[in-house]
């Protein structure tokens, strides 16, 4: 039996396979469909202080080998996530990263205390890289930004923390490090990449919000590129995801440096994606006989 | 709640209905066994990724062991549906959404179902749950005589079939909501019918603005783009007046008050 278990610094996990974050609700809208248990991790929906109606509709549309969304952050806020989501996310048992966003570093901090005092909650990671929001910029998008952030949830948690990058930078390393330099745990990326499609007849672009994060098979290389180039520049660990839709994908994934990977459109398509890729990794591993997924992480012979 | 269902199952018949439409029956005991009228199946039309994410059809028959589902051919993904043959395997997800609500159906009372162009789907499934036996009026409008389905088979459970074409070449020229004002009109203590409606967005507005008008619960099923089906990725939202629903899993029937355009 290859060993599948990984460390992410302080957060283990049975496997390297997680669901990335709004792509699987909070994880009972699958319960019918898919061996809950048997996932490595699950991201929730990023989930901010307050409640968030969301971005008027259309809210998503499929594009070549991919979709884009315009979601817009829709969820309960903070307390309703706590009183009514996180006791079922817990009965599940493996461990539940809890996905933030926020508008300030303070913020950030003030949820990251709440949800250090519950037990269940394994890590937090910081979603700084949402393409929806109307905002000028991203604070992934800038170092300094960046490093106010994670500082400041570092401070008020003992828990991991990831930091969730954008791709839609010109130089990832650079946020990376930034990262790294105010104490994450663990990066994970990438994002969706900015985008938007048009409805011919009318003029008019599809998504309510114009622009919306593009995700799926189609930004596959891309996020491979970025995974490589911030593994070289950090020393963190990273979850890897972007397009992943099979077990050659999350191989792929782990070869260019990636602990972990995480599945997230895919899942739309065929929810029990994430426990296949499983299933498929230990094939793979006892195929070619590797006792353990770790002499895997970044042996991309380059 | 009905238990969902994920798996490949066999297509029993895949025939075309008209000139770009098609009727696909799917042999999937584990889906129909809870399914009811006005919930959907989410389709994938093939084991790639392209086209990437699933389709959903509503349930436009639902049989002791299979389903049926009707299909116009617009896109690559119907495109495809299209293509298949009785006995190859297809992958289907549901039943999925919360389908009319037959319980508060009264039968005492008179139903009035009312089709646009493919919305004759899901109403088709309603009918045979039981509303359509007793002589209800069906109006059911289309562009052209060529785009009028199913007609037949809402006049064999003895449903009253009226039709509006846009060009009048069949039955009543003009908008199936003109039929559906008249018939109101005409109807003594219409405020004892109940409405329920498919079809685009512009009839189910004037729908929606009668059934106002008359004091009578009209109920829709809607569509929007979908991804996930089960309400994971809230991507099919619709504005209604508690706020943001979704279309998959919150509906896709709701009442048609209800909706904000």
């Amino acid at each position: 039996m290859p060993n599948l278990s990984v460390s992410l610094g302080k957060l283990k996990l049975a496997n390297p396979l997680l669901v990335a974050s709004g792509t699987f609700g909070y994880a009972g809208e699958y319960q019918d469909l898919v061996s809950l248990k048997k996932i490595g991790a699950i991201v929730t929906k990023t989930i901010t202080l307050k409640a968030q109606k969301g971005n008027p509709p259309p809210r998503l549309c499929e594009t070549y080998s991919g979709m884009l969304n315009a979601i817009g952050l829709e969820n309960p806020g903070l307390q309703a996530f706590i009183d009514k989501k996180l006791s079922s996310l817990r009965k599940i048992g493996v461990p539940i990263i809890v996905s933030i966003a926020a508008d300030t570093p303070a913020q950030f901090a003030r949820i990251a205390r709440r949800l250090s005092s519950i037990k269940s909650v394994a890590a937090l990671e910081l979603n700084i890289s949402c393409p929806n929001l109307g905002k000028r910029g991203l604070i992934a998008q800038d170092p300094q930004a960046t490093y106010r952030v994670v500082q400041a949830v570092k401070k008020a948690t003992s828990l991991p923390v990831i930091t969730k990058l954008s791709p839609n930078v010109t130089d990832i390393s650079a946020i990376a490090s930034a990262a790294q330099r105010a104490g994450s745990d663990i990066l994970s990326l990438v994002n969706t990449f900015f985008g938007m499609a048009v409805d011919l007849p009318t003029r008019k672009p599809i998504l309510g919000n114009t622009t919306g994060g593009l995700s799926g098979p189609a930004i596959k290389p891309q996020a491979l590129w970025m995974l490589r180039q911030v593994f070289r520049a950090t020393k963190l660990p990273i979850i890897g995801m972007g397009g992943i839709m099979n077990t050659r994908d999350a191989l792929e994934f782990i070869v260019c440096g990636a602990t972990a990977v995480a599945v997230g459109t895919a899942n739309f398509v065929n929810p029990r994606v994430s426990v296949e890729i499983i299933a498929g990794i230990k094939d793979y591993l006892n195929k070619n006989k590797i006792k353990n997924i770790k002499q895997l992480v970044g042996s991309l012979k380059a | 709640m009905s238990k969902i269902v994920q798996g490949n199952f066999q297509i029993l018949a895949n025939k075309k209905v008209g000139v770009d439409y098609f009727k696909m029956e799917v042999g999937a005991p584990s889906v129909v066994k809870q399914a009811r009228p006005g919930q959907f199946v989410h389709v994938r039309c093939r084991n790639s990724i392209e086209p990437l994410l699933r389709r959903p059809f509503s349930f436009h028959r639902l049989k002791r062991s299979s389903f049926e589902i009707l299909y116009k051919v617009i896109g690559q993904g119907t495109n495809l549906l299209a293509k298949k043959r009785k006995g190859d395997k297809i992958d289907i997800l549901g039943p999925l959404g919360n389908g009319f609500q037959l319980s508060s159906i009264n039968y005492q009372l008179s139903t009035i179902l009312v089709a646009g162009g493919m919305g004759v789907a899901p109403l088709l499934a309603l009918a045979e749950a039981g509303v359509g036996k007793r002589s209800c009026p069906v109006l059911i409008g289309a562009r052209t005589k060529r785009e009028v389905l199913c007609a037949k088979d809402f006049k064999k459970l003895g449903a009253k079939v009226r039709i509006a074409t846009d060009d009048g070449s069949l039955g009543y020229r003009g908008l199936v909501t003109d039929l559906l004002k008249k018939l109101l009109l005409s109807t003594k203590n219409c405020q004892l019918s109940t409405i329920y409606a498919c079809g685009p967005k512009p009839m189910l507005q004037e729908i929606t603005r009668l059934a106002k008008n008359f004091r009578i619960p009209a109920y829709g099923s809607l569509e929007e783009n979908m991804a996930c089906g089960v309400g994971a990725c809230l991507g099919c939202a619709i504005k209604t007046k508690q706020g943001y629903k979704q279309v998959c899993k919150d509906g896709p029937v709701f009442n048609l008050q209800e909706i904000q355009c």
